[in-house]
């Protein structure tokens, strides 16, 4: 954080505000950001209390078969019976929960291995990189695919896919930052100083790097929500009868829904576009919000 | 030069052995294809002979081994399901692919590389911030849910646009015929591409812009078209070059999808069968194949900012 309090000495808000008033105060310039933000407040937060919101029992039959939107049912019913906008609750908490998790993992796998490469180089560097090249080499939806067909399909096994799918991103990203906080003046005072390898590593230059991985997480997220989607698009995801966005749309592969049957296929999908593109437009605006180089 | 492109090739080398090697690892977890075969009316006996045949009673490091050898001499090995040879089938769906994944690529080109260039010069203008978000949504659209829009609109509602397969069923076929059939997957690929480009070439446009020798070229007063057109998108290339690179896996893996929902007759649908079948050969045959592909696409993107950005070093 040094960076930006020496940047922050600059402009005249220095006494009064801290950094995340600062971040906050440049995300809030961004208004579609802002928009998305609330509106991620609002999915989360109904996907979060979907079983107390959710006019009925996801899984079970509750009206007619593909029965329209009606008053009783806001969003119709599925084919065979069972309320789609309890559906879609339940399928929006699936989806956001493998985003996230997929997220986590993938990001502290990533932070690992990078800042090891970047801080002890050498022969540990050349390994892990080597190996990161290996895994970006596959097109990712192809061993996405593969590993979802060899591994039962489910919720925790697409978790665990995506999640040691997606760490090559980040691992390079972590492992350029430490390369150049390694040669600043503070971490080579902390190695004279004898701190330990532990301290030097999470305690000194982790949080210096915290910005950029914060960003390119966001996006890792919107990612592995697409590609949840995908894979349980084609039914090696998420399976039935737990619901999820992807697996809800499978159903549009048959041509009388996709025909006549919009309000089965049309919410997931576009629920789907509505959670990415505010997921991405947050990301961007918190790229611009922690970047120590822009203005004010 | 000559050394240069040496240098990455011999980096490339180990990457591509340890790619096969984590690829049969993958394949060794997945458990036996034999288990596709079992049934009411298939014996111990057939299966065991089975095994045998494919060298499946051999430890698992002897049949990469066997694998690896065949593959230098240019077997891929054959598919478990059909019998037919792996680089047969690869080379029978090849051709549709590479036509779907080039057109698309050249579509996603035209679409973005002046758009971004657009933003970039009108930053912060109305039409900045309609190219910007269009671009989010082109990277936040699945594929699939556009395909079925698109499927629905063109195909349901318009019924002007054929939603699968390569040509018309029982006609020749042709060259008109192939690009009807064509533009729904075209769209929906190179619009999910061309939604990332044009950030990225954008950014890359801006920070060019920002450079001194630009600030030079205005202040000798040379209009603001020459400065643009002349010094600025000469050096653009490099992210151009960039994005070109980063687009080639992406168009060998989201090709799979597409290719499913569009029944369009390539690789991608081919993989997909072979994963639902557990036919290991052409899987492998098929990662292979990409990884392949992939890295022969960083080298050449390597080369290539050699060749366009003269102040990167030939180390």
């Amino acid at each position: 954080m040094q960076a930006e309090e020496r940047h922050e000495l600059g402009t005249r808000n220095i006494t009064t505000e801290s950094y995340w008033q600062t971040v906050f105060r440049r995300f809030k310039r961004h208004k579609l950001a802002t928009v998305s933000l609330v509106i991620l407040a609002v999915l989360g937060g109904a996907a979060i209390l979907a079983p107390i919101i959710a006019p009925y029992d996801p899984n079970e039959i509750v009206g007619p078969f593909s029965g329209a939107p009606s008053k009783e049912f806001w969003l119709g019913t599925d084919q065979i019976g069972r309320d789609v906008l309890s559906r879609l609750l339940y399928a929006m908490r699936v989806s956001l929960l493998v985003g996230v998790m997929a997220t986590l993992i993938s990001t502290v796998i990533g932070v690992i291995l990078g800042l090891f490469a970047g801080y002890f180089g050498g022969v540990i560097d050349m390994i892990i990189m080597r190996f990161t090249d290996m895994v970006m080499s596959f097109p990712y939806i192809l061993l996405v695919l593969v590993a979802a067909a060899i591994f039962k399909p489910g919720m925790w096994n697409i978790i665990l896919i995506l999640g040691f799918v997606d760490w090559p991103g980040i691992a390079r990203l972590v492992r350029g930052n430490v390369l150049s906080l390694r040669e600043t003046n503070f971490i080579k005072g902390n190695i004279v100083a004898g701190m330990s390898l532990r301290h030097i590593l999470f305690s000194e230059i982790l949080p210096n790097t915290v910005a950029p991985i914060l960003v390119y997480a966001t996006s890792v997220l919107a990612l592995s929500m697409l590609d949840e989607a995908a894979l349980s698009f084609l039914g090696m995801g998420v399976q039935p009868p737990t619901a999820s966005l992807g697996n809800m749309l499978n159903g549009a592969q048959s041509l009388t829904v996709l025909t006549s049957q919009p309000w089965l296929w049309l919410p997931p999908g576009l629920l789907i576009v509505i959670l990415v593109i505010a997921i991405n437009f947050v990301g961007d605006a918190l790229r611009d919000a922690l970047d120590p180089n822009s203005e004010q | 030069m000559g050394k240069y492109i040496l240098k990455r090739i011999l980096i490339a080398i180990p990457v591509l052995i340890g790619i096969t090697i984590i690829d049969y690892a993958i394949m060794c977890l997945a458990g036996s294809p034999l288990a596709m075969l079992q049934g009411p009316r298939v014996t111990e006996g057939a299966i065991e002979a089975k095994k045998i045949a494919l060298g499946l009673d051999k430890p698992f490091y002897i049949q990469y081994f066997i694998w690896l050898g065949q593959l230098l001499h240019g077997n891929m090995g054959y598919s478990i399901k059909s019998a037919q040879s792996v680089s047969a089938m690869i080379g029978s769906h090849l051709g549709p692919t590479l036509l779907l994944m080039g057109v698309s690529l050249i579509v996603s080109l035209l679409l973005a590389v002046p758009a971004g260039i657009y933003s970039a010069i009108h930053q912060y203008s109305k039409g900045d911030y309609t190219v910007v978000t269009l671009s989010f949504l082109g990277s936040s659209i699945p594929g699939f849910f556009l395909s079925l829009l698109l499927i629905y609109v063109f195909t349901v509602k318009l019924g002007i646009l054929p939603s699968s397969g390569m040509i018309t069923l029982g006609t020749e076929g042709g060259a008109a015929d192939v690009a009807r059939h064509m533009v729904m997957p075209v769209i929906v690929l190179s619009f999910s591409m061309a939604g990332s480009n044009i950030r990225y070439i954008r950014s890359a446009v801006l920070e060019i812009l920002q450079q001194d020798y630009l600030r030079t070229a205005r202040a000798k007063g040379i209009g603001r078209f020459r400065v643009i057109y002349k010094h600025a998108l000469r050096n653009a290339l490099v992210p151009i070059v960039t994005v070109i690179g980063m687009e080639i896996p992406m168009l060998f893996g989201g090709a799979i999808i597409i290719e499913q929902i569009f029944s369009w007759p390539g690789l991608g649908l081919m993989t997909m069968n072979a994963i639902s079948n557990r036919d290991y050969p052409v899987i492998m045959g098929v990662c292979l194949l990409s990884a392949v592909v992939v890295l022969i696409g960083n080298l050449v993107t390597d080369i290539m900012y050699a060749l366009v950005d003269p102040t990167i070093q030939l180390q």
